[in-house]
C-alpha cells in the first residue's frame, strides 16, 4: 500500500484505528466464506460517517479500490478484501442513534448488530423484523448490503421491506441521504436499489429502519415425518390453506443427525424429516391456525407433533435448526453451505433430484431449508484431506444451483452473489440483463473502485456518458415548429 | 404527378416505426398528455414488439411516453416532448399464475381489476388497491398504493421480477419468479415509481396473498389531530394486524375520522373487531367499507404528503394552518399510520394561492414540531409534498416535485439508462 495513502488515512482515522501490521491484516482476510481469502492492503476502522467519507474520497483521488465490511459474517465473500485496496470496517460505528416509537422507526449506525436493534426496541413493544441466523453478531450495515432475510421473512419480509432511509458515502466520497425515512420519498427509489447491492454502490453510514409490533402470541410446532416427501406435502397444504406462518423450516435425516450430535436437540427418533412451523399474531388467530396446522401435518402422516408452550421450549425446538450449519462439522471434516431457491411447488422434485445426485456421486448432502419460501440450504459434505473430494463437492454444489435455475428459481436467496457466485450470474441472467444492471453501477461508481470484482462476472466499462444528443429543440418542445 | 403536400408527409407514420409494430397510427388531439400533443401511437403486443418499437424510436430520435389506461398519466410534470406514445393496451395477458407458489406474472397492460378477477378464482389477491385502478405498468411506474399500503406496502414491495425495454430497445430482466431472491441488482425497485423516465415496463411478476374471507371496518370520530394520531397509533401498535388505517377529514369544519380495516377468516375478523372496539374504548362504529379519504374528483389539485407516522398530528395542523393562510380548505385523507396522506383542493382554488400553499406546506413539513422525537431530526428533510394532479394553470405555477433527496444520483441513473433523455422527458424530479 502506497505510504502516502497510509499516512493520509492515518491522519483521518487516527493511528489506533488503522491496521498495517501484516499479521493483524490477516485476521481480515476472509468473511464467513473462508474458501476465499485475501489479505487486505490496509484496514481502517472509522468512527464516524465523516471519516468514512474522507477515507473514500482519498481512495477515489488515488484510484485505490476499497471494500466495506461489517461483522464479516457474510457467506458469499462479499467482504473479501483486495490486496491492493483498503478494507473499511464499520465495527466501531455501533450507536443506536434514536428510537422513535410513535413512528415505529429507529436510526442506527452500520456497525450495530441486528439483534441490538430489537433489544433497544423491546421496551416499546417493537422489534426489528429481519432475523438472519447470525443476528447476534451480524451488522445492520451488512444486512442492508446483502438484503438479508432470515427464517421469519416468509411473513415479515426482507431487509428491503424494512429500510426507509439511508445515509451513504458515494464512491466519490460524498455524504448523501437516499430516501427520507418515510418510505415514500419522491424520486427514484434509490433506497430500494441500494439495498442488496452488496457493497458495490457505496458505503452506508446511517440507516432508518421500520420497527414492527411484537406479536402477541407465538406458537412453535415441531412435526416429525418418516420422509421428506410427506413433510413437503404438509408444507404445500399449509400454504394452500391460506395460513401465512411466521416461519416454516425443514430438516432432513442427515441434518437432524448432525444437530443431534452437536447440540442434542432431541428431535423425535427415526424422523426422515422434521418441520418447524411458527405461527405468530393475535392470540385467537394463533390458536386456530395451530390447530389447523396440526391437523394438516397429521393428515400428511406426521407421527409426532410437539408444541412449545413457553420461550424455553421454543428455544429448544429452534436449537437444532439454528445450529444445523455448524453441527454438520460433527459428521464431516468439511462442507459447503449452498443457498439456492426454487418455487415452493418444485421442492419435492428438486429434493428428489438432489438425493439422486448424492447417490450417484457418493457425496452426502444434508438438507436444511426455509421450506415456506423454497429457499434451500443443502450442505455438501466432503473430506478436504482426500484427493479430489473438494472438487467433486464443488461440482455437486454447482449442479444444485443449475437445478434451481432449471426450475425457475434463483442462485441465491439470502447469502448474496459476492465473490463466490458471480460466475453463475450468466446462467441466471442474459448478457443484456447483466449489462443493464451494471448501468446502475456506472451511475454510482463509474471508476469501479467500490468493492470491485463482486456480483458481476465481468465489469462494464462505464465510459463517458454520451451528451444529450436528441434533447428536443425548445421550439419543438413548445410546439412552435415541427421537426419532420 | 404532384409532389406530396409537405404537411401530409410530415404527418405520415415513419416507415421504420410502421415496420416495427403491427399497430401504429398517427396520434390524435385526444392523445395529448397534459396538453402536450403527441405525433404517433404504437401498441405493441409483446416485449419483442415493444423492443422493436423503442429501437425504431431510437433510430428516429423520437421522444417516447408509455401509456396505460391514463389514470395517472398526468402525474408529475407534463412531458417536455412526446413524439411517440407507446400504448400498453395490447400487452394484456396474464402470463402465468402459479397459485401454489402465490406468484403471478403479467404483461404491463393488464388491468388491476381484470387481474383481481383471475386471482380471486384461486382465492388469492395482489394486495394493491390504488384508488384509480389502472394497468399493472402504470401502477408500478407510479408506485401507486391505496389503504392496503399499511400492511402490504406499495408495488415496490410486492414486485419480485420485472422485464423492461430500455430507450435503445434493449430488453432486460431483473429479479425472477421466486419471492426470496438476492441475485443481482433489484431493478424493479428502480422502475417502481420511475414515471416512465427510465424505460418501458413490459412484464411484471408479483408476490400474492390469500384473499381474506371476511373484512370489517371500524371508524372513530376524532375531535382533533392529536386524538387522530393517538387513535392511528393505538391501531398500528396493536397486535390485531390491521390491513389498513385510513384518515378522512373532508374540510376544516367536517368531522375528522380514523378507520381501521381488519381482514381474515370470519372467526378471526369477529374476534379482532371485538378486541379493536375495546381497544378504542367502545367509541368506534362499524362501517361497511374502509374510507379511502377521497373527495369526489373535480379536476382539482391533489398532493401526496409523506411523513413519519409519529408526526401525524403536526402534519395535519400544518396542512390546516397553511391552507387557512391562503383561504383554502383542503380535503385530507389517506394512510395515516403509513405516513401518506392525500391533500385535495377544488378546481376553483386560485393558482397563485395553491402555489403559495404548496411552498409554505413544504417549509412547514420540513421542520418537525417542537418536542418531536430525536430520530426524525437526524434526517435533513423527513417529509415531502408532491403534486400529483393539478389543473394546467396550477401546474404552471407550482414546483410539482419540490426538494428530492439524492437528486444528483438520480440524474446519474437517468443518464445511464436513457442517455439521450428521450423517455418521458421532463416528467420527473429535477427536470429528469
Amino acid at each position: 500500500m502506497d505510504d502516502k495513502v497510509v499516512s493520509r488515512l492515518t491522519e483521518i482515522c487516527g493511528a489506533d484505528d488503522v491496521i498495517t501490521d501484516p499479521q493483524q491484516l490477516r485476521t481480515y482476510e476472509c468473511d464467513g466464506l473462508t474458501a476465499h481469502r485475501c489479505s487486505p492492503g490496509l484496514v481502517v476502522l472509522p468512527r464516524s460517517a465523516e471519516q468514512i467519507a474522507a477515507v473514500v474520497a482519498e481512495c477515489a483521488a488515488r484510484q485505490v479500490p476499497f471494500v466495506a465490511r461489517g461483522s464479516g459474517t457474510g457467506l458469499s465473500g462479499g467482504a473479501l478484501p483486495r490486496a491492493d485496496g483498503v478494507l473499511i470496517v464499520t465495527a466501531k460505528m455501533r450507536r443506536i442513534l434514536a428510537i422513535d416509537p410513535a413512528s415505529r422507526r429507529a436510526v442506527v449506525e452500520p456497525g450495530v448488530t441486528n439483534l441490538a436493534v430489537s433489544k433497544a426496541a423491546e421496551p416499546y413493544g417493537l422489534f426489528y423484523a429481519p432475523d438472519p441466523s447470525s443476528q447476534i453478531v451480524c451488522s445492520v450495515g451488512g444486512n442492508v448490503a446483502e438484503n438479508s432475510g432470515g427464517a421469519h421473512c416468509l411473513k415479515h419480509g426482507f431487509t428491503t421491506h424494512h429500510v426507509t432511509g439511508l445515509q451513504i458515502v458515494t464512491p466519490q466520497g460524498e455524504l448523501t441521504w437516499l430516501g427520507d425515512g418515510t418510505g415514500a420519498a419522491p424520486g427514484y427509489d434509490l433506497v430500494g436499489a441500494f439495498t442488496g447491492s452488496e457493497g458495490t454502490l457505496g458505503i452506508v453510514t446511517k440507516i432508518v429502519v421500520k420497527l414492527t409490533p411484537i406479536p402477541e402470541t407465538v406458537t412453535t410446532l415441531l412435526a416429525a415425518f418418516t420422509s421428506m416427501g410427506a413433510g413437503g406435502a404438509a408444507v404445500s397444504a399449509i400454504i394452500g390453506s391460506g395460513i401465512v406462518p411466521g416461519a416454516i423450516e425443514m430438516m432432513d435425516a442427515l441434518a437432524i443427525e448432525a444437530a443431534e450430535a452437536a447440540v442434542a436437540c432431541r428431535y423425535p427418533e427415526g424422523a426422515g424429516a422434521v418441520l418447524i412451523v411458527e405461527l405468530d399474531g393475535a392470540e385467537a388467530d394463533v390458536a386456530r391456525e395451530t390447530a389447523a396446522v396440526r391437523e394438516i401435518c397429521e393428515a400428511e402422516g406426521a407421527y409426532e407433533i410437539r408444541a412449545a408452550r413457553d420461550a424455553a421450549e421454543r428455544a429448544a425446538i429452534w436449537t437444532g435448526r439454528k445450529s444445523a450449519f455448524a453441527a454438520v462439522g460433527r459428521i464431516s471434516p468439511a462442507y459447503i453451505v449452498q443457498d439456492g431457491v426454487v418455487p415452493r411447488t418444485a421442492l419435492p422434485k428438486v429434493l428428489d433430484r438432489i438425493s439422486e445426485l448424492s447417490a450417484q456421486t457418493g457425496i452426502r448432502v444434508a438438507n436444511v431449508f426455509h421450506a415456506g419460501d423454497g429457499n434451500l440450504h443443502p450442505l455438501v459434505l466432503f473430506d478436504d484431506k482426500a484427493a479430489g473430494e473438494q472438487e467433486a463437492a464443488e461440482e455437486l454444489s454447482g449442479a444444485i444451483l443449475d437445478l434451481c435455475i432449471e426450475h425457475g428459481g434463483s442462485i441465491t436467496g439470502e447469502h448474496g452473489v459476492g465473490a463466490d457466485k458471480s460466475r453463475y450470474m450468466p446462467k441466471m441472467f442474459g448478457a443484456d440483463d447483466l449489462d443493464t444492471m451494471q448501468l446502475l453501477r456506472c451511475a454510482f461508481d463509474p471508476a469501479g473502485l467500490c468493492n470491485p470484482g463482486k456480483v458481476f462476472p465481468t465489469p462494464r466499462l462505464c465510459g463517458e456518458v454520451p451528451g444529450v444528443r436528441h434533447a428536443p429543440h425548445p421550439l419543438v418542445a413548445s410546439g412552435v415548429i415541427d421537426q419532420f | 404527378m404532384t409532389p406530396p403536400d409537405s404537411r401530409t408527409t410530415a404527418r405520415a407514420v415513419p416507415a421504420e416505426l410502421a415496420s416495427a409494430c403491427t399497430q401504429v397510427a398517427l396520434a390524435s388531439q385526444a392523445d395529448a398528455i397534459a396538453g402536450r400533443a403527441a405525433r404517433y401511437l404504437a401498441a405493441p403486443a409483446s416485449t419483442a414488439e415493444a423492443a422493436a418499437v423503442l429501437k425504431a424510436a431510437a433510430d428516429l430520435a423520437l421522444t417516447v411516453v408509455p401509456r396505460g389506461t391514463r389514470s395517472r398519466l398526468d402525474w408529475g410534470r407534463p412531458p417536455s416532448a412526446c413524439d411517440l406514445i407507446v400504448d400498453t393496451s395490447r400487452l394484456n395477458s396474464v402470463l402465468e399464475h402459479a397459485a401454489g407458489d402465490l406468484v403471478v406474472s403479467v404483461q404491463a397492460g393488464v388491468q388491476l381489476a381484470d387481474l383481481a378477477e383471475v386471482l380471486a378464482k384461486a382465492g388469492q389477491r395482489l394486495a394493491l388497491d390504488p384508488p384509480a385502478g389502472g394497468t399493472i405498468g402504470g401502477v408500478v411506474a407510479t408506485n401507486a398504493a391505496g389503504p392496503l399500503r399499511f400492511r402490504y406496502g406499495a408495488p415496490r414491495d410486492l414486485l419480485i421480477g420485472i422485464t423492461i425495454v430500455r430507450a435503445d430497445g434493449t430488453v432486460a430482466r431483473s429479479g425472477g419468479k421466486v419471492v426470496k431472491n438476492v441475485a443481482g441488482y433489484d431493478l424493479g425497485k428502480l422502475f417502481a415509481g420511475s414515471y416512465g423516465t427510465l424505460g418501458l415496463i413490459t412484464e411484471a411478476t408479483f408476490r400474492l396473498h390469500p384473499k381474506p374471507a371476511a373484512a370489517a371496518t371500524l371508524t372513530l370520530d376524532c375531535p382533533d389531530p392529536q386524538s387522530a394520531q393517538a387513535a392511528a397509533q393505538a391501531m398500528a401498535s396493536s397486535p390485531l394486524a390491521p390491513s389498513a388505517i385510513e384518515l378522512d377529514w373532508p374540510s376544516a369544519a367536517a368531522p375528522l375520522t380514523v378507520s381501521v380495516l381488519l381482514e381474515g377468516s370470519q372467526d378471526s375478523v369477529t374476534d379482532r373487531t371485538g378486541r379493536m372496539r375495546a381497544l378504542l374504548e367502545d367509541q368506534a362504529t362499524a362501517r361497511d367499507t374502509v374510507s379511502r379519504g377521497n373527495a369526489p374528483t373535480d379536476s382539482g389539485t391533489v398532493l401526496r404528503v409523506a411523513f413519519w407516522p409519529g408526526q401525524l398530528a403536526s402534519v395535519l395542523d400544518v396542512i390546516r394552518m397553511t391552507g387557512a393562510d391562503e383561504g383554502l380548505d383542503p380535503a385530507i385523507g389517506g394512510s395515516a399510520a403509513a405516513g401518506v396522506l392525500h391533500v385535495r383542493l377544488g378546481a376553483a382554488a386560485p393558482a397563485a394561492n395553491v402555489a403559495r400553499f404548496v411552498d409554505a406546506l413544504r417549509v412547514g413539513l420540513g421542520s418537525p414540531a417542537e418536542g418531536a422525537d430525536d430520530a426524525v431530526r437526524l434526517l435533513p428533510s423527513p417529509a415531502s409534498a408532491l403534486v400529483l394532479e393539478a389543473p394546467p394553470n396550477v401546474r404552471a405555477a407550482v414546483d410539482v416535485w419540490g426538494p428530492v433527496p439524492g437528486l444528483a444520483l438520480m440524474h446519474a441513473v437517468k443518464d445511464q439508462f436513457d442517455p439521450e433523455h428521450r423517455m418521458s422527458p421532463g416528467r420527473f424530479a429535477g427536470g429528469i
